[in-house]
């Protein structure tokens, strides 16, 4: 699985990297990033669905792979 | 260096009293919540959910004469939409009342960037957004702690305290005027300024603007005085901000000033407040926190839903029929943020407090791009006054429910909140 941040929608609540800081992280202006390449570790899917889950603008992608 | 000669005069001489439109003031009690809802009045003020969840059951799209017009969505889709939708609806004016601005002061408004429409309100905003990110406010975590400690500390020997007058309402202030720089003993001076901005809606139209004057008064001492002597905090960032390769005009500098005390500091105190009025009626909640200090990051996004403290307004720039009602041009619509956390399409059993919710994309900070620029501030006071009150009172309950007293307008929270401690 991988996690994106669609930059047209984040308005920088910060739910996801409050939520699960080993996937994502902030900028100089709060808005979210994604930690390294955004792929997610083994086990990490659950704190990828929890961020996606609450992100109030509706900005993260989750990309399941086949 | 030239001296810097913006603020020697008052940016306000020889403005001319700004035109914009006046209308008569209603008044009383409610008579149907569909055709004539007033947030002013003291149903509301008391209890706005049931009306909420009616209006949104038989008339999602409520309508008021009062106020010269408005309507009122209580549908999160509804919200949500208007939030996002700039090029229908502006923030010239972001609090219901008699008085429209005049379209002219769009895109820029009195108080940037919360009152600005885009373009200009992107550039506004992103002047204020590096001083409010999580990283640069948790540098004022621990004074913050220290001084929700000393509050505390002045409760000793007392078995009855009012938690919103006492406590809450102290923390925003200060936070507030050590990133400002003012005088932290100034605090009671902005809460006359807050009341009057948010509470004095329906006061005559001098009184307002005598009102306004007192504050800019005030800030213009601020910022004279900052220009004579620059120090490391936010008055002295907008002095020398600059915004396409300029200096901000006096009125920009000012007005952010103003937004920020003033937004800034109710919202904030009502969550407080609002999140230990829970506290205290559900001891089961309240019990739970105490004993298990890592659950409070969740808790407090569940009790920011529940009694999301922030309405915010909008004006309609032309005529139209919008899902299903005409909107006409400068018609208010209330954007309630507090009805959208409650709509049952959006959340399952929306008018329980669940402390535990796992998935709760609520909107108390707004949707789009107003996003509250002061949520990570606003986040971590109240996980700092929440974590200190529990720890050093964690058994308090209400001392009587009917002095409890709760703010009528666009941002609601407890005014008096006596609490039993000892
Ligand atoms: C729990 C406390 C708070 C709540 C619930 C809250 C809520 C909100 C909401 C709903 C908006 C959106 C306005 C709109 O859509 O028109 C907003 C905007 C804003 N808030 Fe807050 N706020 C809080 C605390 C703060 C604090 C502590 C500050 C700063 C000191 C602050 C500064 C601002 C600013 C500057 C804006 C305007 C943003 C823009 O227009 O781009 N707020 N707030
Ligand atoms: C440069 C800054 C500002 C100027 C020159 C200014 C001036 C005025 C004037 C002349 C009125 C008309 C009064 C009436 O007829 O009722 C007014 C209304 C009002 N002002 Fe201000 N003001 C400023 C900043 C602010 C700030 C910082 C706030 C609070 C966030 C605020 C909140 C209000 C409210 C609630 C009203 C009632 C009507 C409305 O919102 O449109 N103003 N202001
Ligand atoms: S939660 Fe959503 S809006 Fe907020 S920073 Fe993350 S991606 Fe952006």
């Amino acid at each position: 699985m991988k996690v994106q941040i669609d930059p047209e929608r984040c308005q920088g609540h910060g739910r996801c990297y409050d939520l699960s800081p080993d996937l994502f992280t902030e900028d100089d202006e709060g808005y979210g990033r994604v930690a390294g390449d955004g792929l997610v570790p083994e086990g990490g899917e659950r704190a990828a669905r929890v961020a996606a889950s609450n992100c109030p603008e509706k900005a993260i992608v989750l990309v399941e792979e086949a | 260096m030239t001296v810097d000669d913006r603020f020697v005069r008052d940016f306000r001489e020889g403005q001319e009293e700004p035109l914009g439109t006046r209308n008569e003031i209603i008044t009383g009690p409610v008579s149907e919540w569909a055709t004539d809802f007033s947030h002013l009045e003291p149903e509301w003020a008391a209890d706005p959910y049931p009306i909420q969840d009616d209006l949104r059951g038989r008339c999602p799209i409520a309508h008021t004469e009062r106020f010269g017009g408005g309507w009122l969505p209580t549908r999160y889709e509804d919200v949500a939409a208007i939030a996002y939708d700039t090029e229908h609806f502006s923030s010239r004016a972001i609090i219901m009342s008699n008085y429209r601005p005049p379209r002219d002061i769009a895109p820029v408004g009195a108080v940037p960037p919360i009152s600005s429409d885009p373009p200009f309100h992107h550039d506004a905003r992103k002047l204020l957004l590096p001083a409010f990110t999580k990283k640069e406010v948790a540098k004022r975590e621990e004074a913050a702690r220290a001084f929700c400690h000393s509050l505390i500390d002045g409760f000793e020997g007392a078995e009855i305290v009012d938690a919103a007058r006492d406590y809450a309402q102290h923390i925003p202030m200060r936070v507030i005027a050590d990133m400002l720089g003012f005088p932290p003993e100034d605090g009671p001076r902005f809460r006359e300024f807050v009341e009057h901005a948010l509470e004095g809606v329906n006061l005559p139209p001098e009184q307002r603007v005598a009102n306004m004057g007192e504050l800019f008064d005030y800030l213009l001492e601020q910022i004279r005085d900052h220009v004579a002597a620059p120090r490391d905090d936010l008055t002295t960032y907008l002095i020398d901000a600059e915004l396409y390769g300029r200096k901000l005009d006096p009125s920009h500098v000012a007005g952010t000033m103003a937004l920020l005390l003033i937004a800034g500091i109710d919202t904030t105190w009502s969550a407080i407040g609002a999140s230990l009025w829970h506290l205290a009626k559900t001891p089961a909640d309240r019990d739970r926190l105490v004993a298990e200090p890592e659950l409070l990051p969740t808790a407090m996004e569940e009790l920011l839903r529940a009694y999301a403290p922030v309405t915010m307004a909008r004006l309609v720039k032309e005529d139209m029929h919008w899902r299903g009602v005409d909107m006409k041009a400068d018609d208010w619509v209330l954007l309630s943020f507090p009805a959208a956390n409650r709509d049952p399409a959006q959340f399952d059993r929306p008018g329980e407090v669940v402390i535990d919710r796992e998935i709760n994309r609520h909107a108390a900070f707004g949707l789009g791009i107003h996003r509250c620029v002061g949520s990570h501030l606003a986040r971590m006071e109240l996980r700092v006054a929440l974590e200190v009150w529990l720890e050093r009172v964690p058994v308090f309950g209400l001392a009587d429910p009917s002095t409890v007293a709760w703010a009528p307008g666009q941002v609601r929270g407890p005014r008096t909140l006596p609490l039993r401690i000892g």
